[in-house]
């Protein structure tokens, strides 16, 4: 093991970097992997079913764990459908633009107290940028591949994501307050002390305003208006087959987990334990790491499979209306409060 | 070296990707080759260390205004025979207002004539310098009320451009969500006699 640390602390930063971004890269693939899979076993515990049993049940121990291996296999294998009067070009680039993205938002991401691939200033921007630059696939999607449908997906989608990104912007404001950072790490450190410093005690309503537009940036129930399968058949991947389509469903569970992390950092403490301040400091459960927030991450993720099982889809214009007129209003009267509550120096930033 | 090198890489995508807005046939591509050359210009500002300025680069002009733009691109339907009539009628202005700008690109190359050269260049910051935290201490505390002022301009320009798009027509019948949800049971349901039962007893 020390040989190993030798040899790994002798390689030079920018392949010690490469190897974590590959690490990360391939946990998410797998995360992706068996979020798939948990969700459809929640789906189908939810409506009374069992959910994948079938593939992979060692002894009868965890049924359906190769599931989502299998599925992938099988997508592979599919023939990639290209519409002849499509835009060929822009079908087959669609797919990654919005995969990139999803992944590529990691690097900032605070994963335990001393790891973090890149640990920039402007963090925080730099993945409300990124996230905003996914919905360019979904845009070129729909529109590339020539069919009414996707075309109408697409729209939608654009016009949802530019909506609750304002949103999503004005409830990182709040956090930024607080944190008086756009560093991650630093905001997750800003949130030390105990569960009552934790942003989501103070932020309340802007941690509700962001999870509700992190479901709807994400396109997930009951926001998937793209996707619309009871209206517009599956929005804008609808021409799409096999590998390609299985790229768009890559991408849309990376973002969840993404999006579930944000959260978790914002608002959550990220990987403080919730623990700290009340047990002893040396004690083992108050110590921080990534479990913590792989538990957190859970909670979410799982969340948005609740929501999918529990909400029926949102009418078009009320989507549009509890954006512009509901989340917005409630993120601009708790920026203010919260003004009023640091020049008071009432909350955890009085420190 | 390296960056050397990266700098002229992006600069040719850049250079590219502008020339593809104005050259390429399709609007969709000329929109895309524009988010192309905002990306390469963010990358190019990285390269001077203002990672602030390039990442809300990316923020403003590819996450939010480029998305419009593309969505309106894609909406209409541009006739572009249309458009190129009156392209030569206007030809000599463009003419003129390119040969402004290539003059003034040229004058940056006699800047000692201007006695610009004067000024002391930028000092380069040590690695853990947060330009974020020295962008905010200028813009607000020197140039607050300019910044102020700014917010306040694009603040009138959001409530002209939606009272301007604003129309009443006549005929709408627009739901009020607040007369939605305070609707009780008693106002839309009303039990009726059950006859199919004897005596007609209440269902309840």
């Amino acid at each position: 093991m020390t040989e190993f640390l030798a040899v790994w602390s002798s390689l030079p930063e920018y392949l010690r970097a490469s190897v974590w971004i590959l690490i990360v890269t391939v946990a998410v693939i797998l995360s992706v992997a068996f979020t798939i899979l948990w969700e459809r076993k929640v789906l189908g515990w939810i409506q009374l079913r069992k959910g994948p049993n079938r593939v992979g049940s060692i002894f009868g121990l965890v049924p359906g764990i190769f599931q989502p291996f299998a599925d992938v296999i099988k997508l592979l294998l599919k023939e990639v459908v290209v519409p002849s009067a499509s835009n060929k070009w822009l079908f087959r680039v669609a797919p990654a633009i919005t995969l990139i993205p999803a992944f590529a938002a990691w690097a900032v991401m605070p994963l335990d107290p001393n790891l973090v691939i890149a640990d920039i200033d402007a963090g925080l921007l730099y993945i409300l940028s990124l996230t905003s630059v996914g919905v360019y696939g979904v845009i070129l999607a729909g529109w590339a591949a020539n069919s009414k449908y996707a075309f109408l997906g697409a729209m939608r989608s654009a016009a949802q994501v530019v909506a609750y990104e304002i949103a999503m912007g004005f409830a990182l404001v709040g956090v930024v307050m607080a944190a008086g950072t756009l560093n991650l790490g630093d905001i997750v450190r800003a949130q030390e002390g105990g569960v009552g410093n934790w942003f989501f005690v103070w932020l309340f309503p802007l941690f509700v305003v962001y999870v509700i537009a992190g479901v709807a940036e994400t396109n997930r129930a009951p926001f998937d208006v793209a996707e619309g399968e009871s209206e517009i058949v599956a929005g804008f991947h609808v021409e799409y087959s096999g590998i390609a389509f299985a790229l768009f469903f890559l991408a849309e569970y990376a973002n969840m987990i993404l999006i579930s992390a944000l959260t978790a950092v914002f608002f959550l403490g990220g990987w403080l334990s919730p623990f700290d301040g009340l047990l002893a400091a040396g004690h083992p459960l108050a110590a921080p790491g990534f479990h913590w927030l792989f538990l957190k991450l859970f909670f979410f993720l799982t969340c948005f499979m609740w929501y999918r099982a529990t909400f029926p889809r949102y009418r078009y214009d009320q989507i549009m209306r509890l954006g512009w007129k509901i989340l917005i209003p409630v993120t601009l009267v708790w920026i203010t409060v919260e003004g009023f509550m640091v020049w008071f120096g009432v909350g955890p930033w009085s420190r | 070296m390296f960056v050397e090198l990266l700098f002229y890489g992006f600069s040719a995508i850049l250079l590219a990707a502008a020339l593809g807005v104005i050259i390429s046939r399709n609007p969709v591509y000329s929109a895309l080759s524009l988010v192309l050359a905002f990306f390469t210009s963010a990358a190019l500002w990285l390269l001077i260390e203002a990672e602030f300025l390039a990442i809300v680069l990316v923020l403003v002009y590819v996450g939010a205004v480029m998305v419009l733009f593309l969505f309106v691109v894609m909406m209409l339907d541009i006739n572009i025979e249309e458009v190129k009539q009156g392209f030569t009628r206007y030809a000599w202005l463009g003419w003129i207002v390119s040969l402004i700008v290539i003059a003034q690109m040229i004058a940056v190359f006699y800047a000692k004539d201007f006695g610009i050269d004067a000024t002391i260049g930028p000092v380069r910051n040590p690695v853990d310098h947060s330009n974020t935290r020295e962008l905010g201490d200028v813009l607000y505390t020197q140039y607050v009320y300019p910044f102020e002022l700014a917010a306040v301009l694009l603040l009138v320009a959001i409530v002209a451009a939606i009272s301007l798009t604003m129309r009443r027509r006549p005929g709408l019948k627009p739901q009020d969500v607040a007369k939605q949800v305070a609707v009780r049971r008693e106002d839309r349901v009303r039990l009726i006699k059950d006859v199919s039962r004897e005596g007609g007893e209440d269902p309840r």
